[in-house]
């Protein structure tokens, strides 16, 4: 072996300038090809932003570490599909800031747990998870059910994710309040749910569902549990498969 | 540390220096291992084998990526997957289908696959909610015993396993126990004489402190018609037997007032749709199996 690395080994500008050429090289070759591609995401029917009381949810379930244990990530193999449903697409999490796939499942995957179990389940087993699962090793959350969920800066929230490119409208986000409100408490006084289905429902232009309902049995507070449930029972229940054109997303 | 690079060969072991010094340690200039140096080259080979053969660069336009000269990619290869074991199961998942749910069992393949299929599907969907050993809890009815809501044959557990109660189902099975207090339909000497006459049909009577023959005259005008006139309830609309102490909701008598007071609605959601139909019938094949099949 030749001995000239000895000229790069001492000249320690040379060095820093060589690493940055050689380090840019291989980042770039990762990058620069993805700003040819048309889209990562594929095109699906039934897609829509968070609403307010589900993006309150979604803060709880980060705020609270559930991705610790839970991924939302339903590989593309076998036994994950034959238990959990549809392997998840790129497009379900398009709307995530940050993304909650996880890396790590000490409990199950929650990609579409929504639907799967009963509200009154949820609370029961947030509050103590050993009520109705035995041996299960998750902590309880009975806090949430006692905690007034705090959304006097909900718009704030649809606000922040709106410059990150989700599509929340001006409407959506004057009306942030007014709509977690109606979500959680359907037959409050200020409940406007047709309004709350007009901007994410079947009549918005994402044409997809929204449920509203007293998710935690309490009709007199809207809690921290109201909010979780109803982000877990809309997890992985947007996208209609029925009209999911697999061959299209198979390139 | 010496200037110059060209080193001194070193006595003992032949071998040239580097010639870095640190207070008199020097450092020997041996070659790279030639098993490490060979796996290096042979792992860069690989690298250009794998690229050709499978999906690799991403090039834009109509053509997207290069695909690989094996075209693999995960989605195919996950469907093919489900596939194959779907048509490995089929014959037997035909035959389900197509025998009739109580001639299951006369069939000994049959029913060991159905029971098989049928303990998978619960252990994933149903036991959160029933226990991994289908015994319930409060909210959540057993399954082992003979006592069914909604009728215990093995059509009528395909049935609710398919619709659910209370779910999003349009057919769901759906009933409605009134909140007696909450609504101020009775007031609270009749509830508390009224769940007094309940547990009395289970031997239990005494124990709330209510008037049990108050209470009974209140039963017959308000209850009899869905829990029937001695309490035995009624499967057709799902009304639970009162008289043979299994409570889903309790059975202490502040259970029982408090049922009475705020009414109970359990859900259970629909599983057609998320389970195929073979599913669901092996469930109900499974679920009759555990003891309390009628």
């Amino acid at each position: 072996m030749s001995n000239k690395h000895a000229i790069i080994e001492k000249n320690s500008i040379l060095m820093v300038v060589l690493i940055l050429i050689v380090v840019s090289i291989g980042g770039l070759v990762q990058i620069v090809p993805l700003f040819f591609l048309k889209s990562t995401i594929e095109k699906v029917e039934g897609m829509r932003p968070y609403t307010p009381l589900e993006l309150s949810g979604r803060n709880i379930y980060i705020r609270e570490g559930c991705y610790l244990c839970h991924s939302q990530m339903i590989r593309a193999l076998r036994d994950e599909v034959e238990r959990y449903g549809h392997y998840s697409l790129a497009a379900e999490s398009m709307y995530d800031h940050p993304f909650q796939w996880g890396s790590k499942r000490t409990g199950p995957d929650l990609a579409r747990l929504g639907n799967k179990y009963s509200d009154e389940w949820h609370v029961q087993h947030l509050i103590n998870p050993r009520d109705v699962v035995p041996a299960s090793v998750m902590p309880g959350y009975s806090f949430l059910a006692k905690t007034k969920l705090d959304y006097s800066n909900i718009g704030n929230h649809l606000k922040t994710n709106a410059t990150v490119g989700v599509p929340y409208s001006e409407a959506m986000i004057k009306n942030a309040k007014k709509d977690l409100e109606s979500q959680a408490n359907p037959d409050g006084d200020d409940s406007d749910t047709d309004a709350l289905e007009e901007r994410y429902g079947p009549d918005s232009s994402f044409k997809t569902k929204v449920v509203y309902r007293d998710f935690d049995g309490n009709a007199k507070m809207i809690s921290e549990m109201d909010a979780l449930i109803s982000y877990l029972q809309m997890l992985g229940t947007l996208v209609d498969f029925t009209k999911f054109n697999e061959k299209a997303t198979i390139r | 540390m010496a200037d110059d690079h060209k080193g001194r060969v070193d006595e003992l072991s032949g071998v040239e220096t580097t010639g870095h010094s640190w207070d008199g340690l020097e450092e020997l200039n041996n070659p790279m291992p030639s098993w490490w140096l060979y796996t290096f080259y042979a792992s860069i080979v690989f690298a250009i084998g794998y690229m050709v053969l499978y999906p690799s660069w991403p090039v834009g336009g109509e053509k997207d990526h290069l695909k690989g000269t094996l075209a693999w990619n995960a989605r195919d290869a996950v469907n093919k997957a489900v596939k194959d074991a779907a048509a490995a199961k089929d014959p037997m998942v035909k035959k389900l289908m197509a025998t009739d749910i109580s001639a299951v069992r006369n069939d000994k393949a049959l029913a060991r696959f159905a029971g098989r299929s049928g303990k998978a599907a619960f252990g994933d969907n149903c036991a959160p909610c029933h226990g991994s050993g289908a015994t319930g809890s409060k909210g959540y009815p057993g399954l082992v015993d003979d006592d069914w809501l909604w009728g215990g044959t093995l059509e009528q557990i395909q049935h609710t396993i398919k619709v659910g109660i209370r779910s999003e189902h349009d057919e769901t099975r759906n009933n409605s126990m009134a909140a007696y207090g909450d609504d101020e339909l009775l007031d609270k000497t009749k509830i508390l004489n009224v769940a007094s006459y309940v547990l009395s049909l289970s031997g239990h009577g005494k124990e709330v402190g209510g008037d049990i023959a108050a209470g009974e005259a209140v039963f017959k005008e308000t209850c009899v018609s869905c829990h029937g006139p001695e309490g035995k309830g009624m499967q057709k609309q799902g009304a639970p037997n009162l008289s043979d102490d299994i409570w889903l909701f309790g059975g202490k008598p502040a259970d029982v007032i408090a049922t009475i007071t705020h009414g109970r609605k359990g859900l259970m959601p629909t599983w057609e749709g998320r389970l195929d139909e073979a599913t669901i019938k092996a469930l109900a094949i499974y679920v009759h199996n555990r003891g309390g099949g009628q």
